[in-house]
């Protein structure tokens, strides 16, 4: 058997554009995913940021004829799809990849192949789905694509839909799959479970919802693509179809998916208000067990979508119960966040100020929930622009904020440079002062009755004021993003270098150079305690203990298999959604999963046993 | 790391599946994969028992379902899911030979169960005109059914890859752990087809 060379370790000198290309195209190392992730991410929020702004210029007056009544289902459609699966899910990927290994002091992920192919599948996913506006029309039945809108909706807009999330929603799923045998198997020695920072926590207990919720939604897509594509009858009246069954499956995964949407910035925060506080996080375990508990009764919630449906009394009023009691959980934790604070050392700057935004934003989210939640009033909120108000306030609030709060709290670690603080603070401020002023009216006019999902409505009926000041709020928020993105791209020419170290942090990722060698951590860390890096500081060494004498590091080997699979995917998948119209694309069908299943071949039989740095190379290389 | 020794039974672990780390990730992972998988079935056996009844005038479970055949199948594919713990119980005493023969006979035995399915689907649809799209009944139970019987198929393909690729080799600790989360993803379809006899076929022909 051949030990296969190096291939990429020679980061010193310059390399053109074509070898850096190509090194992303076929890394496995998680802290390059993480910028391909924040990167396509970044990408597919401006475009659900573009699609945002498109509803508030139509909405900015009544009777307004800026969108067609099918484009703005389209873009409607398209801006909740987007924001969902294809800017929060890889966003957080992003700020897993980048964190999540070096906080439990690993080499590397359980499975660095599947890995690069959760992002390529997630990619690839995102294209399809966007390559409808090009092809014909994008999907217009609503993110929730409910039967039988979704079913008879014309043309091929939700035929890209369902390719498109398919394939996306596998590379979610075994990316969970992934992040729960890193977090099981790959903890430096001491790092016991109860050692764990937030995060990790966080992230553990996401991939624990992302792979029980998933497969539902895997099943509902196949439900759909066949109803549309081979003329199957599951949500079809005709054919003793039942509609419903689309909501349940669709809500069984999307329940818990709001809180694969929140839950790791619910750590991110902890991790956040702990280190600018100088302080150990305030109630460290109750938040480890409310973690797990929002988990659990997130599951447990996915017929509180569907109170209006009628699925009778005793249903509704347990949903309802277990609805509401989410908030217990959640309310510990917000206690334990003010806690931490209290009597704390507070530093101040762009990313604890996002933190500090998040705790009344979400909060306001939360209690409209619990509000929500109440079955007799939810038949006055329903799809109404209460609801619309409330979501944006928990997933702009927490998500959205969370997201923003981490970047700027990890860039340094991703990037080796610090972001820009002035332009950080400019974004939080226009942003935050733009999102209240875009959703806090929008709970009135819900309950004056302006429906969601509408594309206009009629003048002088007490809705005209609101909507204005929404989208005026609307374009502030567009200026704060632009703000940021320029300071991303100042940071890249200008930024200020950043220590391993730049925040006085407290967990292993500061531990290692920013940004960290390919391989982490020269020795893998012992682990005396939660807060590992602090014990070290506060001993006075301000150096990780190592928990095994220097020796050759075992790597993974890049690959650009990952990549093919998903290609072949993409390409089968435009072959589903042509067959409908005529056989011959059935060829393209055979070629796409030709090209996937050869290269799943290709990875079974061919032994890839990776690399080894030599101790001697670990030594040549300065500390 | 060396894997390119055969093992010998002085230096065998107990538990070879599991003795290195890409082992340990891949057991362990692998049980998760199978956590989301029983997501995946259940939603399919939800739909199914949310359209069991809705045959819109076509033929109904009763009048299709002939439990011979299925027995025939049930029998075959649970023999397989035997066949295959004794090849786990070969690797274990690192006999690399028998273990093979075992996964032959676990293949023969699927792809008994296969052909079976095969012949099932078309005599509904060719000779009681039972197909995919007659009722919504029809969609669930080709859906359900096919799926388990795709499981079946893809595990198969990797039995064969599997055996194929290291056919000159012997047993070592890169490929033991392939070997035993192969055998995990056979006993799961073969759990999942228990439930699939339960719920489709017995109470099809009973409730």
């Amino acid at each position: 058997m051949r030990e296969v060379k190096v291939v990429s370790n020679a980061a010193t000198h310059k390399r053109g554009f074509g070898a850096v290309l190509w090194d992303y195209l076929t890394t496995v190392d998680h802290k390059k995913i993480a910028h391909l992730y924040l990167f396509s991410g970044g990408f597919f929020f401006l475009m659900g940021g573009i699609e945002a702004m498109l509803i508030r210029i139509q909405l900015i007056k009544p009777n307004s004829e800026f969108l067609s009544n099918g484009l703005y289902n389209e873009v409607l459609t398209m801006h909740g799809t987007t924001m969902i699966f294809l800017a929060a899910m890889p966003l957080i990927f992003a700020l897993m990849n980048a964190a999540v290994p070096l906080q439990i002091g690993a080499r590397d992920v359980a499975f660095p192949f599947i890995n690069s192919l959760g992002f390529w599948l997630f990619l690839f996913g995102g294209l399809i789905l966007n390559c409808s506006w090009f092809l014909g029309g994008a999907p217009d039945a609503g993110w929730t694509a409910y039967a039988p809108l979704s079913t008879t909706s014309p043309g091929h807009g939700v035929d890209f839909y369902v390719i498109g999330l398919q394939i996306a929603g596998a590379g979610t799923l075994i990316g969970g799959i992934n992040f729960l045998v890193t977090i099981v198997n790959m903890r430096a020695p001491g790092m016991t479970y109860m050692r764990m920072p937030l995060f990790t926590w966080s992230v553990f207990i996401t991939s624990i919802l992302i792979l029980f919720a998933f497969p539902a939604l895997t099943v509902g897509l196949f439900l759909l693509m066949f109803e549309r594509m081979f003329g199957a009858g599951f949500f079809d009246a005709s054919l003793g179809g039942n509609a419903i069954i689309w909501e349940h499956l669709f809500w069984i995964f999307g329940h818990p998916e709001v809180y694969i949407l929140i839950l790791p910035l619910f750590g991110l925060f902890s991790d956040l208000f702990s280190t600018f506080s100088k302080k150990r996080l305030f109630g460290y375990t109750a938040m480890v067990f409310a973690t797990m508990l929002i988990a659990f009764l997130g599951f447990m919630v996915w017929a509180h979508h569907m109170f209006t449906v009628g699925l009778g009394p005793v249903a509704n009023s347990i949903f309802a119960i277990a609805t509401m009691a989410i908030a217990v959980p959640t309310g510990i934790k917000i206690f334990n966040w003010l806690a931490t604070m209290w009597g704390g050392q507070i530093t101040i700057n762009s990313a604890m100020l996002w933190a500090l935004g998040f705790i009344p934003t979400f909060t306001l989210g939360g209690m409209t929930g619990v509000m929500v939640a109440s079955v007799v009033a939810d038949y006055q909120y329903h799809d109404s622009y209460f609801v619309v108000a409330h979501f944006h306030y928990v997933i702009v609030g927490g998500t959205i904020f969370g997201i923003f709060a981490g970047l700027h709290y990890w860039w340094p670690k991703m990037f080796g440079r610090i972001l820009h603080e002035g332009m950080g603070k400019l974004t939080f401020w226009t942003f935050l002062i733009g999102f209240h002023l875009t959703f806090f009216i929008q709970h009135f006019l819900g309950l004056m009755g302006m429906p969601r999902r509408y594309s206009t409505y009629l003048p002088n009926q007490g809705l005209d004021l609101g909507n204005l000041i929404s989208t005026i709020g609307a374009f502030f928020m567009a200026f704060a993003v632009i703000v940021f993105v320029i300071n991303v791209f100042y940071t890249a020419a200008k930024g200020e270098k950043a220590p391993a170290d730049p925040w006085d942090g407290r967990t292993l990722e500061w531990a290692t150079a920013s940004p960290p060698a390919h391989y982490n951590f020269k020795q893998v860390p012992l682990v005396r305690g939660l807060d590992p890096l602090w014990i070290e500081k506060t001993e006075g060494k301000g150096k990780l203990t190592p928990s095994e004498p220097l020796g050759d590091i075992h790597m993974p080997n890049a690959s650009i298999l990952p990549f093919v699979m998903s290609l072949g995917l993409f390409i089968a998948g435009f072959g589903f959604i042509y067959q409908v119209d005529d056989k011959g694309w059935l060829a393209v069908v055979f070629i796409g999963m030709a090209i996937t299943l050869g290269s799943m071949l290709i990875r079974s039989l061919k032994d890839d046993l990776g690399h080894h740095i030599t101790k001697e190379e670990l030594e040549r290389e300065a500390d | 790391m060396s894997h390119d020794h055969s093992l010998n039974p002085e230096t065998m672990p107990h538990e070879p599946e599991k003795a290195t780390l890409e082992g340990k990730n891949k057991f362990i992972g692998f049980w998760f994969f199978l956590g989301g998988e029983t997501v995946l079935f259940a939603s399919l056996f939800g739909t199914y028992l949310a359209l069991r009844n809705a045959t819109a005038g076509g033929p109904s479970a009763e009048e299709l379902f002939g439990l011979d055949l299925v027995f025939i199948m049930t029998i075959l594919l649970l023999t397989s899911s035997l066949t295959s713990v004794y090849a786990i119980y070969h690797m274990k005493n690192n006999d690399f030979g028998k273990m093979c023969l075992w996964f032959i006979i676990t293949i023969i035995l699927g792809f008994g169960f296969l052909g079976s399915e095969i012949y099932e689907f078309t005599h509904y649809i060719h000779n009681e005109g039972f197909t995919f799209t007659s009722s919504a009944f029809g969609s669930a139970f080709y859906t359900l059914v096919g799926f388990h019987g795709g499981h079946v198929l893809f595990g198969l393909c990797w039995f064969i890859a599997l055996l194929l690729r290291n056919a000159k080799r012997g047993l070592n600790l890169y490929n033991a752990p392939k070997f035993y989360v192969v055998s995990l993803y056979w006993h799961f379809i073969d759990v999942v087809w228990v439930f699939i006899f339960t719920v489709v076929y017995l109470m099809g022909k009973v409730v």
